[in-house]
C-alpha cells in the first residue's frame, strides 16, 4: 500500500490552513503530524482519508501497484479521531455488525467479540452507546476501526480520553500496525511520537 | 464475483436496516410525519367540513397534505447523520451510492407508513370516495417513489446548511412540482373511475419523473456528500 500526496494546500473561507505538503508513505510506516492547536492537524488527516477534499493538490492511493480509485480507498483505511461519532441509539454490537457488514469484514461476530474483551468492553457490547463513557466510547472506536484489519489506520489524538489500561492496550495497537501497514497519527504527545518513523510539521 | 452495483445495492440494505432500527428506537421521523398529517388532515376538515368541496378541491388538498407531512420527516434521515456527527463514519465504511439508495428506500418506506394512516383517514374525515382504487394505489405507489427520490436529494443538500428546516420545504416545493401536478391530475382521472388508459399520460409524467430524479441523484450524490 503506498499513499501519495503532492502540494496538498487547504483554505477554508478564503483563510488558508496549510500548504505544499508533500508526502510520500509506504507499508510499514508510522508518520506522525505534529503542530500548534489551529494548524490542521485534523484537516491533513481528514484529506487523506478521504473525508474532504483538498483545495489544491493531489493525492493518490496504490495497492499492490495498482491505482485505487477515490470511491474504493474506504474499504482499505479507518479512523479513530474524537470529532468520529458511532450511532449513540444503537448498541455497540449494531453499530459494529452494521459497520462490520458495510466493510465486509468476514467472521464478524468472531471478531467482535475478540476486540470488545482487547479493548475491556466485553459484557457491555448490548448497551446504547449513548451510556458509555467518553473513555469507553473512545474504546469502542478503537474497536471499529481495527474490525477491518484496515492497510491505513488513522489515528487522531491516540490517547483522547483513555486510562492507564487503554492507553496501553492503544500503544499495543499501534506498535503492531506499523510493523506490516501504514500508520497515520496526529499528535503533539512526545509518548505518542516515540512510534513515528517521520514527523510532519505543520506550523499553519 | 459480485459487481460494483451489486456490492452497492447490498450496502443500501444494510443502511437501510440501520436507519430503519434507529427508526424504531427514536421514533422522530415516524412521529413527526404522522402527526403533521393528523392536525392538519383534522384542520382542514373542521375548516372545509361546513362546505360540501369538489372532488377537485379534495384531490389536491390530499396531494397538498401528503406534500407538507412528507416535509416534516423526510429531511431528517441526512439531517441526523450531520447532526450527531455520524456522516464522516458513513463516509469510511461505503460509497455515496450506497448511501443514497439505502436512505431512498428508508425515505420511500416512511411514506408507505403516512399513507397507510393518511389515505384511510382522508377517505373517512373527507368524504373521499375513489371510484377507480387500483388506479389511485398506482398513482400513490409511483408518486411516493417520486416523492422520496426528490425528497431524498434535497435532504442530503439542506443537511449541509444551517437554518436546514425552512430550507428543506422551500427547496423542494419547486423540485417536487411536476410530480404534484401530474399526482393530482392523475388521482382526478381515479376518483373519476375513468381507465387506466386516460390516465397513461399522467402515469408516464410520474414514472418518468421518479426515474430521472432518481438517476441525476445518483449521478449527482457523490458531489453534494463529499462536500
Amino acid at each position: 500500500m503506498q499513499i501519495k500526496a503532492e502540494n496538498l494546500r487547504k483554505e477554508y473561507n478564503g483563510r488558508l490552513i496549510f500548504k505544499n505538503i508533500n508526502l510520500e508513505i509506504g507499508d510499514r510506516t508510522c508518520i506522525a503530524v505534529t503542530g500548534i492547536n489551529g494548524s490542521g492537524k485534523t484537516t491533513l488527516i481528514r484529506i487523506l482519508a478521504n473525508l474532504v477534499s483538498p483545495t489544491m493538490g493531489k493525492i493518490t492511493y496504490q495497492s499492490k501497484g495498482a491505482e485505487i480509485s477515490k470511491e474504493k480507498i474506504h474499504q482499505y483505511c479507518s479512523l479513530v479521531s474524537p470529532y468520529l461519532e458511532l450511532y449513540q441509539d444503537l448498541t455497540a454490537r449494531e453499530n459494529l455488525w452494521f459497520l462490520g457488514k458495510l466493510k465486509k469484514v468476514e467472521k464478524l461476530d468472531s471478531k467482535i467479540d475478540r476486540l470488545m474483551n482487547r479493548f475491556g468492553l466485553k459484557g457491555r457490547e448490548d448497551e446504547a452507546v449513548k451510556n458509555y463513557s467518553s473513555g469507553m466510547k473512545q474504546r469502542l472506536k478503537y474497536v471499529f476501526a481495527l474490525i477491518s484489519d484496515p492497510e491505513i489506520l488513522f489515528v487522531d489524538e491516540p490517547r483522547s480520553n483513555l486510562d492507564d489500561h487503554g492507553i496501553r492496550t492503544v500503544y499495543e495497537v499501534l506498535e503492531e500496525q506499523k510493523k506490516n501497514k501504514i500508520l497515520i497519527m496526529a499528535t503533539n504527545e512526545k509518548e505518542d511520537l516515540k512510534y513515528a518513523d517521520r514527523i510532519v510539521r505543520i506550523d499553519g | 464475483m459480485r459487481t460494483g452495483s451489486f456490492e452497492s445495492m447490498v450496502d443500501a440494505f444494510y443502511i437501510f436496516k440501520k436507519d430503519l432500527i434507529q427508526e424504531f428506537k427514536t421514533r422522530y421521523a415516524l412521529n413527526a410525519i404522522i402527526l403533521f398529517a393528523v392536525v392538519t388532515l383534522t384542520a382542514v376538515s373542521f375548516s372545509i367540513g361546513v362546505i360540501s368541496a369538489d372532488d377537485d378541491i379534495l384531490c389536491a388538498m390530499f396531494w397538498i397534505i401528503l406534500f407538507f407531512s412528507s416535509m416534516s420527516g423526510l429531511s431528517h434521515i441526512f439531517v441526523r447523520e450531520e447532526e450527531t456527527h455520524t456522516a464522516d463514519t458513513l463516509k469510511l465504511v461505503t460509497c455515496p451510492t450506497a448511501v443514497y439508495l439505502g436512505k431512498l428506500l428508508f425515505n420511500f418506506m416512511l411514506l408507505l407508513a403516512l399513507e397507510i394512516i393518511l389515505v384511510p383517514l382522508y377517505f373517512g374525515l373527507m368524504d373521499f370516495y375513489v371510484r377507480h382504487l387500483p388506479l389511485f394505489l398506482i398513482v400513490l405507489a409511483i408518486g411516493s417513489v417520486g416523492l422520496a427520490g426528490g425528497g431524498t436529494i434535497v435532504a442530503a443538500i439542506i443537511a449541509k446548511a444551517s437554518s436546514r428546516g425552512a430550507l428543506f420545504t422551500v427547496l423542494s416545493f419547486p423540485v417536487l412540482l411536476p410530480l404534484l401536478i401530474s399526482g393530482i391530475s392523475a388521482t382526478r382521472i381515479a376518483v373519476n373511475a375513468r381507465s387506466f388508459t386516460e390516465a397513461s399520460a399522467e402515469l408516464q409524467t410520474l414514472t418518468a419523473y421518479g426515474v430521472v430524479v432518481i438517476t441525476v441523484s445518483i449521478l449527482l450524490f457523490e458531489f453534494i456528500w463529499n462536500e
